[in-house]
């Protein structure tokens, strides 16, 4: 059961992979390209609370975005900004939860990263690591309960969210279900700032799907067409039957764990080896190189992206924020079961 | 004669004919039928419904989120209430919010076989409605009857919020009833299980009984105590305590669990709140001793209160 792809193999179709990739580099750009646009907002005081930025770390989550369709489900971690792009997320979810819109899908009551619709698969995480996993994998039953096959589950992970107990509890009842589920674990060096020598002692995260009897991928997460193919492939192998996927993907965080979050404990040596590499950079390296698109044609979509974004803040800006007044202070469905939601 | 723990077991019968979405999930409820036996005899009579877990309650409670929603029903056995800790953070954080993170319903039942019983022990002795009460998003259930223990699971599973669902233990074979009710008290409601006149008793799941036979015993000595079964922790049916209070004048507030914070507490805090004009006395109330629940029978029957020890407490606020 258990398989380790190292290295993905060559892609059988060129076009197929050009357009893929075309695609990919969009998103990536758009995702940082709106982190960038939400850092200065932080700044500037136009966001409460924490924001928290995906830098370096695009290529694997758009792969994991990209790899699967509409009607499977996703639960994005802190650093998605991509992969939700890639999946459906409006940039307006994004902006209107950062700057507390009421139109946005948390409607003030949750921001930043904590936004989803369940209903269209796409996962509201809550802020404890691992807690999503087993989530995902209750939407999996859920569907197999109901008689609805052939749909994927994908759970984003950090290296630290592996020493939690969700990590094992959730990997190992998807393995006892034969769960359609991809776990992606960026292996970013840091959690938060403990590096990875202080959270782990296995040689390779990997070498933990051995243990849960479930496949097990590594793959470079700098390089955006391995991404690609082996997040492609966890999907697919997923899709096809083939029991949980776990996917390792090593990388460096480009950035704070948010932006309050200045790094300084990042070992410099680290950031000049290949973990250290910007996947866009490399991303639009290859896509120049391979002559997929001229500098004019890079700089243009630069240009769409930027007004794409400040098109969604400007919106975002004008909307109305939440109101005590109007909000109901109900936690529940159920409304007459409420309690004690207005002091008398 | 149906005993509360057949009951249990008939509800889930009820709720898995009823209603397709209706699964139940937990650590060695299938062809074994449950620890206690609640979900005997279900995994043959719903194939693939009544489903062995891992030893896992963080994943069990995640995964029941999960199928919540997208759509389902389920009904999670905790094997003891003791072991929800360890699925504490899924149902506090992740069952508790979602609806009012998402506006998506989170129509999961989550069985806590509560309470202690003789030998039993620290760690699976456990009342905790207090602690899951504590949280916004979720309903807590306390069923002290056979009818109660049947009507309130079907409700259970039928409301689209999460209920925190305490089962006690101990009447699990001591509680029978004639037959299973066909009419059900609504949700939120508490019922007065003895009228009287002269002070009340606000209680909820085992410590009903035990309240029960403290207020028989001081009739004998012609006291009228008035004996309410809270049913639901939360909701908590202030309503009808304030007005039992206003009859007595005077309250005790009883329950297994520890007194810090908790039921007792809150109730004894609304009453002094809301309805302070109301007492002739102070209010008392009465729990368990705040150390882990022992397990010698000879330790544990002082730890919780008892007919006995409520009489106390009783004949004190009664001379107050």
């Amino acid at each position: 059961m258990v398989q380790a792809t190292a290295v993905p193999t060559a892609s059988a179709d060129t076009s197929d992979l050009k357009a893929r990739f075309l695609a990919a580099h969009r998103w990536m750009l758009l995702a940082r390209v709106v982190e960038e646009k939400l850092a200065a907002l932080y700044r500037g005081g136009k966001i409460t609370g924490g924001v928290f930025l995906g830098k370096g770390q695009e290529a694997l989550s758009v792969a994991t975005g990209m790899a699967l369709r509409k009607g499977d489900v996703f639960a994005p971690l802190i650093r998605d900004q991509a992969g939700r792009l890639a999946f459906g997320e409006t940039l307006l979810d994004c902006t209107r939860t950062y700057m507390g819109s009421r139109l946005g899908p948390m409607r003030g009551r949750d921001g930043n990263v904590h936004r989803g619709r369940p209903k269209e698969g796409l996962m509201a995480m809550i802020s404890h690591l691992g807690a999503m996993l087993p989530v995902v994998a209750g939407t999996l039953m859920g569907r197999r309960f109901r008689g609805i096959l052939g749909t994927v589950g994908a759970v984003s992970l950090g290296d630290g969210a592996t020493s939690t107990g969700a990590f094992h509890e959730g990997l190992n009842l998807a393995a006892v279900e034969k769960l359609p589920l991809v776990l992606v674990v960026a292996n970013n060096q840091y959690a938060y700032s403990t590096p990875t020598s202080r959270q782990f002692a296995c040689e390779d995260l990997v070498d933990k799907a051995i243990g849960y009897g479930v496949a097990g991928h590594s793959v470079d997460g700098t390089n955006l067409e391995a991404c690609l193919q082996v997040v492609g492939h966890a999907v697919d192998a997923a899709r096809a039957g083939g029991g949980p996927q776990l996917v390792v993907a090593s990388l460096l965080r480009l950035v704070g764990h948010g932006e309050h979050d200045d790094a300084s404990y990042v070992d410099p040596k680290l950031r000049k080896t290949p973990l250290g590499a910007d996947c866009l950079e490399l991303a639009e390296a290859r896509l120049l190189q391979e002559k997929w698109l001229s500098v004019e044609a890079v700089q243009q979509m630069q240009e769409e992206v930027q007004r794409q974004v400040e098109d969604a803040v400007a919106t975002t800006m004008r909307e109305p924020l939440p109101d005590p007044n109007t909000e109901d202070w109900c936690p529940l469905a159920t409304r007459n079961l409420c309690e004690g939601t207005s002091p008398e | 004669m149906i005993t509360y723990l057949e009951a249990i077991r008939e509800a889930q019968a009820k709720a898995l004919a009823d209603d397709p979405r209706v699964y139940i999930y937990g650590q060695d409820v299938g062809q074994f039928g449950g620890a206690f036996k609640a979900t005997k005899g279900l995994a043959k009579e719903f194939p693939g419904r009544v489903l062995d877990a891992p030893l896992s309650e963080d994943a069990i409670i995640g995964s029941a989120i999960g199928a919540a929603i997208e759509g389902m029903r389920p009904i999670i056995e905790m094997q003891f209430a003791d072991f929800s800790t360890v699925g504490f953070n899924q149902i506090v954080n992740q069952a508790a919010t979602l609806h009012w993170r998402t506006q998506i319903p989170c129509p999961i039942t989550i069985r806590l076989p509560s309470g202690g019983t003789a030998g039993a022990g620290p760690f699976h002795s456990q009342s905790m409605e207090a602690l899951y009460a504590h949280y916004p998003g979720l309903i807590v259930m306390t069923p002290a009857t056979v009818e109660d223990a049947y009507s309130m699971l079907i409700e259970a599973v039928a409301i689209d919020d999460p209920v925190i669902f305490c089962e006690h233990k101990y009447l699990y074979y001591h509680l029978k009833a004639e037959k299973l009710p066909t009419e059900a008290v609504p949700t939120g409601k508490a019922r007065i299980a003895r009228q009287g006149r002269d002070a009340t008793i606000v209680t909820y799941s085992a410590m009903l009984h035990e309240s029960l036979a403290c207020a028989e015993e001081l009739a004998s000595e012609g006291w009228e105590i008035e004996v309410i079964d809270l049913r639901s922790i939360k909701p908590l049916d202030t309503d009808t305590v304030l007005a039992s209070v206003a009859r007595t004048g005077r309250l005790l507030a009883v329950g297994e669990a520890w007194p810090w914070g908790g039921v007792t507490a809150e109730v004894i805090a609304r009453v002094a709140t809301e309805g302070f004009a109301l007492l002739d006395a102070p209010p008392m109330r009465l729990n368990a001793k705040d150390t882990p629940v022992p397990y010698h029978p000879n330790l544990w029957g002082t730890h919780r209160p008892t007919a006995k020890t409520i009489a106390v407490a009783l004949r004190r606020l009664l001379s107050a």
